[in-house]
């Protein structure tokens, strides 16, 4: 098949896809979105003839729009416009996941210094604030006091982008040292991992350490649930354990759709990449005959 | 693949390592054989993060600065 892949920056997670795309004989077209131009009813890149796009651009901005235009030109994308969208922004995100009733942390969004602290006093200290569109941890802040959430606010206030108006405030889960990165593939995992750290950013882009991870029916059904919450796709869900290592219990706070997973396919004994594509080809067979697939 | 003649950097074949021009440090350095356009390397010079430009010739760029919609 032919497979055209999106990007800006290939980083060792497209590096492992384009290995095994190439491996098993299917053409690879690659895509830098930075070189391209996409008008309302065609692009500057070639895509007629691709069985399929797989986006992974680094930008979130270009990810939305790139994958819009070419949905719009009835080019089969993974992940859908629809999916991004809900996934790029943490509000939109909440919103989904609290829609499909999955447990996730509650979460307030306010517009003004004023409201952003009145959520903040109701969640009480610490709390958590985050913009509502970001990654790997960044500009992620645990607040502990009231003067620091007044200092936070204000430099948000002052400083940011319009973005950082939004005042995107959620309760501070107390997880047991680490969470769990689950990739997925419409819903059915792929991988997981736990990522571990003394910080309470876990993150493994903030050098959380890694661990594969067994997922119990619990977190099966939340994974399989929260993915049909943003549309489906190639994601990453991320969940917390509430009540201690091990409880069985889990609130889902974020579902990615551009996920990493090398630090998965490192800590996983899963052939990542491998289990990826078998499903890329089953959605562009899907695609070639005009019909939905499942994983 | 095969180069004839260098200008910023050298390939040689497809298991051999490729030579280019730290764009910084003008100093040759070397990148793994399966180097692919659009990939990022870190100077083992000055450990700046450089872009692949292209692979015939092997042309290296500082790479963007991070950008606060990056991400997952």
């Amino acid at each position: 098949m032919q497979i055209g892949i999106l990007y800006s920056r290939i980083r060792k997670d497209e590096k492992l896809l384009l290995g095994e795309l190439r491996e098993r004989g299917h053409e690879v077209a690659k895509i830098d979105v930075r070189k391209e131009r996409f008008g309302l009813e065609s692009t500057t890149a070639d895509v007629a003839d691709l069985d399929l796009v797989v986006d992974r651009c680094l930008s979130t901005s270009r990810s939305l729009y790139a994958t819009k235009f070419l949905d719009s030109y009835g080019v089969p994308v993974i992940n859908s416009p629809e999916t991004g969208d809900v996934c790029a922004d943490k509000a939109k995100n909440s919103l989904a996941l609290a829609e499909a009733e999955i447990p996730t942390p509650a979460t307030e969004v306010a517009f003004t210094k004023e409201t952003a602290m009145e959520a903040i006093e109701e969640f009480g200290y610490p709390c958590v604030l985050k913009p509502v569109v970001g990654s790997w941890g960044r500009l992620m802040a645990k607040i502990d006091t009231q003067n620091a959430a007044e200092a936070i606010l204000e430099h948000k206030e002052t400083l940011g982008h319009y973005e950082h108006k939004v005042f995107y405030i959620q309760e501070f889960v107390d997880k047991p040292g680490r969470d769990i990165r689950v990739l997925a593939v419409d819903g059915d995992p792929v991988a997981a991992m736990t990522r571990t750290s003394d910080h309470w950013l876990t993150n493994a882009a903030k050098g959380g350490e890694t661990a594969s991870f067994d997922l119990d029916d619990r977190a099966l059904d939340l994974v399989e649930r929260a993915s049909e919450a943003v549309g489906g796709g190639m994601l990453g869900v991320d969940l917390m354990e509430v009540g201690g290592t091990g409880s069985g219990e889990y609130t889902v706070h974020e579902v990615n759709h551009t996920v990493e997973f090398k630090a998965l396919d490192a800590a996983s004994e899963v052939d990542v990449p491998a289990r990826v594509v078998d499903w890329l080809e089953a959605k562009a067979a899907a695609a070639a005959d005009g019909k939905e697939v499942t994983a | 693949m095969r180069v004839h003649g260098r200008l910023r950097g050298t390939m040689t074949n497809d298991t051999d390592p490729v030579l280019a021009e730290d764009p910084i440090t003008g100093e040759e350095i070397e990148l793994p054989a399966d180097v692919e356009v659009g990939e990022i390397i870190d100077s083992p010079v000055t450990g700046t993060e450089l872009e692949v430009i292209s692979l015939d010739p092997v042309v290296l760029e500082e790479a963007p600065e991070l950008e606060e919609d990056w991400g997952e």
